[in-house]
């Protein structure tokens, strides 16, 4: 069997054909957060680490002095006399040690600190840009590939942060100094050794990026490979009722050489690259000997920025050689460091092109200004806002001219002529009108597809339509407060999710000052108190991992009474008590029939035995509703309802 | 558990082998090199010819074209044989898991499966990676560097008796509190990313409920307090690099000074500026090496986790096992329940079956019926041996399914689950899994009787329609009538629908029982469901409650003898004629 990985789109990588590219302008956007988030630390970090590369790297001088030293000295054998001369040398350089630790030690911390802050802000302003946007944005994208930019592309640039850019601007520095120290003291000898760099970094641009196309179709490979045992684990058991192990085994081992051809590749270049580079580095330091000695031999005068620029008189000798060669080790030890940086930078790349992303979504807008306030309603019906909680609650509309009307509250929901379509271009629903009145109860029936769900989206603006075609009491909800519009909206899904957390606070979540009593009753309003007292610490079970724990009948129970305990003046149950067995539907409708008194009620079901009792009943297909009336009328009229109702029609 | 993943680094073995040995070579070389450069530092402060100078030349270049081979040989073999071991490690957890029964799948749930797979796996194999390369590697280099730097610089080296100590100490004191700091931090990080995902999944229920501001304070406290765990464990490990460079630092002064002392005092004669300048490098060599060892040593318990859990996976028993002298032959489709009760675990104190006695004769169809809980799933199950029963014996056939080889069972009883689920594929190739050497004409029968023809017929591209990750693009009784076709492809002697028609209208819902009548009348077919129209015309119906058969009869007996069966069917046919 030809299965195909299912990533429905590609992990968003760097382009082309795999290509990495080094896309600097997302670099230079992370730095830029990095000052905005610590605008003193991180400028005071890389002075540190400047100051300590810098340090680090003038040892080179010292060496030379005292080589030159010893070289003036050492015949005569008097140490005595070499010690006064070598000695502050050596104080110096203590001097200088001691304040590069300081430093680095300082740095280092810092880093430790900035890194893990600029995480967590980096969570906190994802997680806060996510909670913004529009629910459109969670039905288009995958949770998986939600989920990745919290795990893989935040730790992708926790490396670039703690380790890639410290180094690449310690190796940075200590180059450049290096490199001037070079000139300082002999021009031939840095021309070779810039011309071993030259050879470095061609090859490091050759494995290296070999090294990163490879690692970048790694994360690929590993995707799919990652979908494809997600696939067959949850399917594990229909695998196993038809003997397909064997047929999944081999499937998996395509998938699997795959992963691994790939990751040997990416882990062979970035292997490979350390040796090259330090071997270079080794020859380069065989040719700046001989030059050296070439120079020494034949006595060729110094031609140096020292005598150059500063007008000394450095005559070149063994003092110079030596240091330039320990010059030449650091020199290509730090280059390499950088070539090693080589993958996590590209890696980092394409997890902050993914991060910047989810960034740059527009959140859902709002430009309601009516809002839902506390009421209180004087004996000739005129309102008035209260400050303390009435149990009454009235619309603060405020109008153009400076004055402000108020409306009660009342749950009466209007759609007129309303036409929608998600994608603008695949209409989904047609010229829909529906009238509820406080306190009925409106059931859409209808195929998968037909558009229910979609109306009681745009009721609570899930998803936004033209001006003027919902209304709310008499107003354009556009004009509410999203906020405001679904507080006052009970809603209870199909899909039931709960949150870690105990019964209790699970209840509450749908009033968060309710209290311990009133969740109580919400529960028992909705039936579900019962189960709820036989579970080992009643109302003080911990649910984990979605209410795993519970039955799903149980879970869409709790559900129940959290829309209840929130004593919304409208309620949306979009397919409620799908999971509860027809004995137990029995139980709970009583509950729900309490619930459902006084209030405005959408009701979204499979099951025709919950919707019989509606006040009206919309029959929808394809977008259109085609039916509307209450059941008797419905049966009567002998039309689509009474086929679903007889069973001559499939619902879903 | 080191044995068992040893053995999974299979025919890479001798890639795991070479690239110690190789980086012995390469060991060995870079720490004559110093060795070298000394000498030629020497002799050109001595001023020497410049053929001299070139032969040493010459050696320092073939030496570093050997460590060059040797170190790319190295970075090769070791990339070749730590993919290829985590390859292996990967078949074989997957194949373990194929080997798994129902029971053992669900004490493993599928998502861990899969972190187990993934990034266990990785982690395992960075480790192993590092092991190959380093852990001959570090002290080795290490132990050449202090025996040259003895050789070579004498009294100089006696810095390392310092220094090597003090490192040594500090590295594994850093490693030491850093590593349960981070063990804690990870753990949390966890949480948090599970609550994340959480919030992704109940958007609806954030936003419907208005709680975006509460959540994200919720998720700021759990943010702010993994930021204090991480820094704190960071800056331990930040340690490290300071702690190095003060080795360093003190290594470099006191070669300068005791270097250029003895030097001086003895005339060049013992050591010369040659050395100097060797030793520092030694230096470098020897506190790198440390370096690395801690580094191993952290990778290493860190990663001592990921392999425990994935050794968890591969050392789990099968929990069903085929017999030794398996029967490959079923007879027939009869099947009886002998005393038979079952639970999930063995620590579980109630029995999710209990006392169930029943005899289906083959060619019969037997309706089930219970409520939430009442265990209809679990009495099938025992069928197809996707479970065994705890006490007594089922039996398909006459002879007790643990006798039979599991595969020939399985084929002989098809099971329509009540989680349908259908794979990313061609309809045509998910029909398949059925009986994969079906003709275009069988599988066009099957979607008949299952009353699929019709729908998948009216597709632009028929049965080669794809099928999305987890059969998104078809309506859930369409997925349900797809099922059942895939499992009448088998051409079962027991078929048992588990509520697989639930989402299928009466009418089909009819047609297909109709069917199964008409065409397979030998098949056994035992349905469960919720609607009692699904039930109420087959030969017997079970009513289960609370895991005990509560009666068992004709749909007319029930409607007499049972309270529950009555129940149910008024509430379903309360002014009507069903629930659909």
């Amino acid at each position: 069997m030809n299965k195909q990985p299912m990533r429905k789109s590609p992990p968003p990588m760097a382009g082309g054909k795999g290509r990495p590219k080094m896309d600097f302008k997302k670099l230079g956007r992370v730095i830029k957060m990095l000052f905005r988030y610590y605008p003193v630390l991180v400028p005071l970090t890389f002075a540190c680490i400047l100051f300590s590369a810098v340090v680090s790297s003038i040892p080179a001088t010292f060496t030379q002095r005292i080589v030159k030293i010893i070289e003036a000295w050492y015949l005569s054998g008097d140490w005595q006399g070499a010690k006064l001369e070598i000695m502050p040398l050596i104080y110096q350089l203590i001097t200088l040690y001691v304040i590069s630790l300081i430093s680095m030690f300082t740095h280092t911390q810092l880093m430790a600190y900035i890194t893990q802050g600029f995480l967590c802000k980096m969570r906190r302003a994802m997680f806060e840009k996510m909670q913004d946007l529009p629910i459109k944005y969670f039905d288009t994208n995958r949770h998986g590939d939600i989920m990745s930019y919290y795990t893989n592309d935040i730790d992708t640039l926790r490396q670039l942060v703690s380790q890639s850019l410290p180094s690449l601007l310690q190796a940075g520095v200590i180059v450049t100094v290096v490199l001037s120290i070079m000139l300082y003291y002999s021009i031939w000898l840095t021309l070779l050794v810039l011309v071993g760099v030259i050879a470095m970094i061609f090859v490091s641009k050759k494995v290296g990026s070999g090294s990163a196309k490879y690692f970048i179709r790694q994360q690929r490979a590993v995707g799919n490979l990652e979908g494809f045992v997600q696939e067959t684990m949850s399917g594990q058991k229909v695998v196993k009722v038809f003997c397909h192990e064997e047929k999944t085994k081999d499937a998996f081992d395509k998938l699997n050489d795959v992963l691994c051809e790939d990751g040997f590749r990416a882990h062979a270049y970035a292997n490979v690259l350390g040796p090259i580079i330090n071997n270079i580095g080794n020859l380069l330091y065989v040719l700046v000997a001989l030059l050296g000695g070439i120079l020494l031999l034949t006595k060729a005068p110094s031609f140096c920025l020292a005598n150059i620029i500063f007008g000394a008189n450095l005559a070149f000798g063994i003092d110079i050689v030596v240091p330039f060669l320990n010059m030449t080790k650091q020199f290509t030890g730090n280059v390499n460091q950088v070539s090693q940086q080589i993958n996590s930078i590209v890696m980092a790349l394409a997890g902050a092109d993914r991060i910047f992303n989810l960034m740059d979504q527009t959140p859902e807008t709002d430009d309601g200004y009516v809002t839902l306030v506390n009421a209180n309603v004087a004996e000739d019906g005129s309102i008035t806002e209260s400050e303390s909680r009435t149990g009454k609650w009235a619309w603060k509309h405020p109008h153009g001219d400076g004055t402000t009307t108020y409306t009660l509250l009342r749950g009466d929901v209007r759609l007129t002529e309303v036409d929608f379509s998600y994608d603008g271009e695949k209409q989904v629903l047609y010229d829909v009108s529906v009238y509820a009145e406080p306190g009925q109860k409106v059931a859409f029936v209808g195929a998968t597809g037909a558009g229910k769900t979609t109306i009681t989206n745009l009721i609570n603006r899930f998803y936004d339509i033209a001006d003027g075609k919902i209304r709310y009491d008499g107003i354009n909800i556009n004009k509410i407060k999203k906020a405001d519009l679904r507080r006052s909206l009970g809603i209870v899904l199909q899909d039931t999710n709960l949150f870690t957390g105990t019964v209790m606070e699970n209840i509450r979540y749908g009033r968060l000052d309710a209290s311990d009593e009133e969740c109580q009753n919400a529960a028992k309003l909705a039936g579900a108190d019962d189960f709820i007292t036989r579970l080992p610490e009643g109302y003080d079970t911990l649910l984990t991992n979605n209410g795993a724990n519970l039955s799903q009948g149980q879970r869409q129970l709790i559900a129940i009474a959290r829309a209840a305990v929130a004593d919304p003046p409208c309620l949306i149950l979009d397919e409620a008590t799908s999971s509860i067995d027809t004995r137990t539907e029995a139980i709970v409708s009583r509950g729900m029939d309490k619930l459902m008194e006084g209030r405005t009620v959408f009701v979204i079901a499979h099951r025709l035995s919950t919707v019989m009792n509606s006040d009206v009943i919309m029959v929808l297909d394809h977008g259109h509703i085609i039916e509307r009336g209450s059941h008797e009328k419905l049966i009567a009229e002998k039309g689509t309802y009474y086929k679903l109702y007889t069973g001559a029609f499939e619902l879903e | 558990m080191l044995k068992k993943l040893a053995k999974c680094v299979g025919e890479y073995k001798l890639y795991a082998i070479i690239t110690p040995i190789v980086m012995v070579g390469e060991v060995v070389i870079e720490c004559l090199i110093p060795f070298i450069t000394a000498r030629i530092i020497n002799d050109i402060k001595a001023g020497c010819e410049l053929s001299e100078l070139i032969v040493s030349g010459l050696i320092l270049f073939v030496m570093a074209c050997i460590s060059l081979a040797c170190g790319a040989t190295a970075g090769y073999t070791a990339a070749r044989a730590s993919s290829g071991f985590a390859k292996n490690l990967r078949k074989s957890v997957f194949d373990k898991v194929q080997t798994f029964s129902f029971e053992n799948i669900d004490k493993f749930s599928s998502a861990s499966l899969v972190t187990r797979l993934t990034t266990d796996v990785a982690n395992v194999q960075m480790s192993f990676m590092m092991i190959i390369r380093t852990a001959v590697r570090s002290p080795l280099m290490f132990i050449f560097s202090i025996i040259m730097a003895f050789i070579m610089g004498g009294k100089l080296a006696l810095t390392f008796v310092v220094v090597v100590p003090f490192l040594l100490c500090g590295l594994l004191l850093v490693a030491k509190n850093a590593m349960p700091a981070f063990r804690a931090v990870f753990k949390k990080y966890d949480k948090l990313n599970e609550s994340i995902e959480e919030n992704v999944m109940a958007m609806r229920v954030v936003k419907g409920f208005v709680r975006e501001e509460h959540e994200k304070k919720k998720f700021g406290t759990a943010a702010e307090n993994i930021r204090k765990d991480f820094t704190k464990a960071e800056r331990i490990v930040a340690l490290n690099n300071p702690l190095m460079q003060v080795c360093m630092y003190f290594n470099m002064v006191f070669v300068m000074l005791v270097g250029s002392q003895i030097i001086i005092t003895t005339t060049g004669s013992s050591i010369d500026v040659g050395q100097l300048s060797a030793m520092l490098t030694y230096g470098v060599q020897v506190l790198m090496s440390l370096m690395m060892l801690s580094m191993f040593y952290v990778m290493i318990t860190m990663s001592a986790e990921s392999a425990r859990r994935i050794c968890e996976v591969l050392d789990e028993t099968p929990a069903l096992k085929n017999p030794e002298n398996p029967i490959y032959e079923v007879k027939d489709g009869s099947i009886d329940f002998d005393g038979v009760s079952f639970k999930y675990s063995a620590k579980a104190s109630k029995y999710a079956l209990s006392d169930i006695d029943l005899h289906i004769k083959s060619g019969e169809t037997i309706g089930i019926i219970g409520g939430t809980g009442s265990s209809k799933s679990t009495l099938i199950q025992l069928i197809s041996r996707l479970y065994d029963a705890t006490v007594g014996s089922v039996k398909v056939g006459g002879t007790d399914v643990r006798d039979y080889d599991l595969t020939s069972l399985r084929d002989s009883v098809a099971v329509v689950l009540q989680k349908n689920v259908l794979f990313s594929g061609t309809i045509k190739e998910n029909l398949r899994w059925g009986n994969e050497h079906a003709t275009d004409e069988e599988i066009e029968e099957a979607c008949k009787l299952a009353q699929a023809h019709d729908f998948v017929a009216s597709f632009p591209e028929g049965y080669d329609t794809f099928i999305e990750q987890g059969g998104t693009n078809v309506s859930g009784g369409q997925k349900q009538r797809l099922c059942i076709a895939r499992a009448l492809l088998k051409k079962p002697k027991i078929l048992i629908l588990d509520d697989s028609t639930s989402a299928v209208d009466t009418k089909t819902d009819a047609l297909i029982r109709m069917g199964f009548a008409k065409y397979i009348p030998e098949t056994t077919k035992i349905i469960i469901a919720q609607r009692v129209a699904s039930v109420e015309n087959a030969d017997r119906i079970l009513v289960l409650d609370n895991g005990s058969i509560s009666a068992i009869g004709t749909h007319s007996e029930l409607l007499h003898s049972s309270e529950i069966y009555r129940e149910v069917y008024q509430q379903q046919t309360k002014g009507g004629s069903g629930d659909e």
